[in-house]
């Protein structure tokens, strides 16, 4: 399978502290990839890094072959990101912020895009209000409606489903097994919800302290250290 | 360069303003305010200082000029604080968008408020108070193409201490315009300065602009020279906060703070 996403002994330290050390791992195409850790492991680092948004102190970001930081825009073109953290501007409708998304990611057709992706999430029938009057869970449909909005071959979610209720939750996880399977897309996803991490990975990236203590396909990291579950897993890699 | 991704950045901006009547009053409620208000006080000086008749086209005309330099500024510097109040920055920053398009998006904004601003009050001028801002002649191009300048430098100045500082930083899109207003000269002359003051004048672009608004208003003169000199140091500022802004974009890149402003 294509590598998408390769990460070689990525390094960042804010002040001389290190946030993450030598973090080396890639992404194939069609894959999902879960990436978990303690709070302050490096997980936000390790995206943001990934998004351009912090630079390294070492190593190196290497989308589809391109050097994030040399080709940034062509390589953006092709990414996109939601977070249950960062959310769009209220004031606007949500039709409005995604055209406004559709012009910045270049989509062509944008109208029909923006109407594809928010029957999607099942609010295009809301399309005309503004952004504000959206529950919690309804503004992060609205940014993954976003993060699809340019057909991106590698979507990064930093705990997606943090603010959705439990069915909302288990539709947006079917719905990336679904892009998977139809559109080769391939996710890094990042969750405290070990279950949900589970249920969805194809490999699986634990980090502590900014340091990979596993990474491999959940059923041979799960026969390697002889436990029965990814909670088990991760409480003995973390503890 | 992409002109979609700049357009993008201005439709956001547009989008907001369509929908929010107090943004909408702050475009034109003050310049409204100000003109008349200063209209009003002008024509009063006028009838009972009657050594002085050209009151109203000197205040008049160098308070729809100085709007110009705010408008200016905020164009640039209140878009910027708009993205930051919405948690948008990261959004926006994680797209194919470049700096340059983004502040050009920004410039585009600023451009459309200046000229929303310039067309009132312009038309108020002359309704209400018979001054027209167009006995300027061609005159009022380079004026007004000089007081852009100076204001998208203090906005790059501001939107770089926001990068850096935080929303901490955010008063300075209100007020560090106006710390060029007594240097400016756009009520009186520089030559009322104290020599100090007078020395720092010399360095800050609008007081030339004013000068020689001053000298065709009054006088009928035209000093290009003021103007040409005026251009020189808008360059120089110009080029100066954008380097300043890419410098701080980058320590903000290293320093990992995009994500936290606004937080």
């Amino acid at each position: 399978m294509e590598c998408v996403l390769r990460v070689e002994s990525l390094s960042k330290s804010f002040d001389g502290v290190p946030a993450l050390l030598n973090v080396s791992f890639e992404l194939k195409a069609g894959e999902i990839l879960g990436v978990v850790g303690p709070n302050g492991a490096g997980k936000t680092t390790l995206i943001n890094c990934l998004l351009g948004l912090v630079t390294p102190s070492g190593g190196r970001i290497l989308y589809f072959g391109l050097d994030l930081f040399r080709e940034r825009s062509r390589v953006l073109q092709q990414v996109n990101f939601a977070s249950n953290y960062v959310a769009l501007p209220l004031s606007l409708t949500l039709r409005e912020n995604l055209r406004v998304y559709a012009h910045l990611y270049q989509v062509p057709s944008p109208e029909e895009r923006i109407k594809e992706v928010l029957e999607l999430f099942g609010l295009w029938h809301r399309r005309d209000e503004p952004a504000r009057k959206l529950s919690s869970g309804q503004m992060m449909r609205l940014c993954l409606a976003k993060a699809l909005l340019n057909r991106p071959r590698v979507l990064l979610l930093d705990e997606p489903t943090a603010g959705l209720d439990p069915e909302v939750a288990h539709r947006t996880r079917e719905l990336l097994k679904d892009l998977r399977r139809s559109s080769g897309l391939s996710v890094l996803i990042t969750s405290h919800n070990l279950h949900e991490i589970e249920e969805i990975s194809d490999r699986l990236l634990i980090i502590q302290a900014g340091q990979v203590r596993a990474f491999g396909r959940v059923s041979e990291l799960l026969a390697r250290f002889g436990v029965e579950d990814l909670e088990d897993l991760y409480f003995r890699l973390i503890s | 360069m992409s002109a979609r991704r700049i357009w993008a950045i201005f439709l956001r901006q547009l989008y907001l303003y369509r929908r929010s009547l107090t943004r909408l009053l702050d475009v034109f409620y003050w310049p409204t305010v100000d003109l008349l208000l200063w209209g009003f006080i002008t024509l009063y000086l006028e009838r009972v200082g009657q050594k002085m008749p050209h009151y109203v086209s000197f205040f008049l005309g160098g308070l729809i000029l100085w709007n110009i330099l705010l408008r200016a500024q905020q164009g640039l510097s209140v878009s910027f604080l708009e993205d930051v109040w919405a948690r948008n920055l990261v959004n926006l920053f994680v797209s194919p968008l470049t700096i340059r398009e983004y502040l050009l998006g920004l410039l585009l904004v600023s451009v459309f408020k200046v000229s929303l601003a310039l067309f009132l009050m312009s038309f108020l001028a002359a309704s209400i108070f018979g001054f027209r801002i167009l006995l300027l002649g061609l005159w009022l191009i380079p004026m007004v193409l000089n007081l852009c300048a100076l204001g998208w430098s203090i906005g790059l100045i501001t939107m770089a201490a926001i990068l850096r500082f935080g929303q901490e930083a955010e008063i300075l899109a209100w007020a560090l315009a106006f710390l060029f207003l007594p240097v400016s000269a756009v009520f009186y002359p520089v030559s009322v300065l104290p020599p100090w003051l007078e020395s720092i004048a010399h360095l800050v672009p609008s007081s030339y602009v004013f000068e020689s608004m001053r000298a065709i208003l009054l006088e009928g003169e035209i000093r290009s020279s003021l103007l040409l000199e005026a251009t020189g140091l808008n360059l120089l500022y110009l080029l100066g906060s954008y380097l300043l802004f890419e410098k701080v974009h980058q320590e903000a890149l290293r320093r990992g703070t995009i994500p936290k402003i606004g937080e």
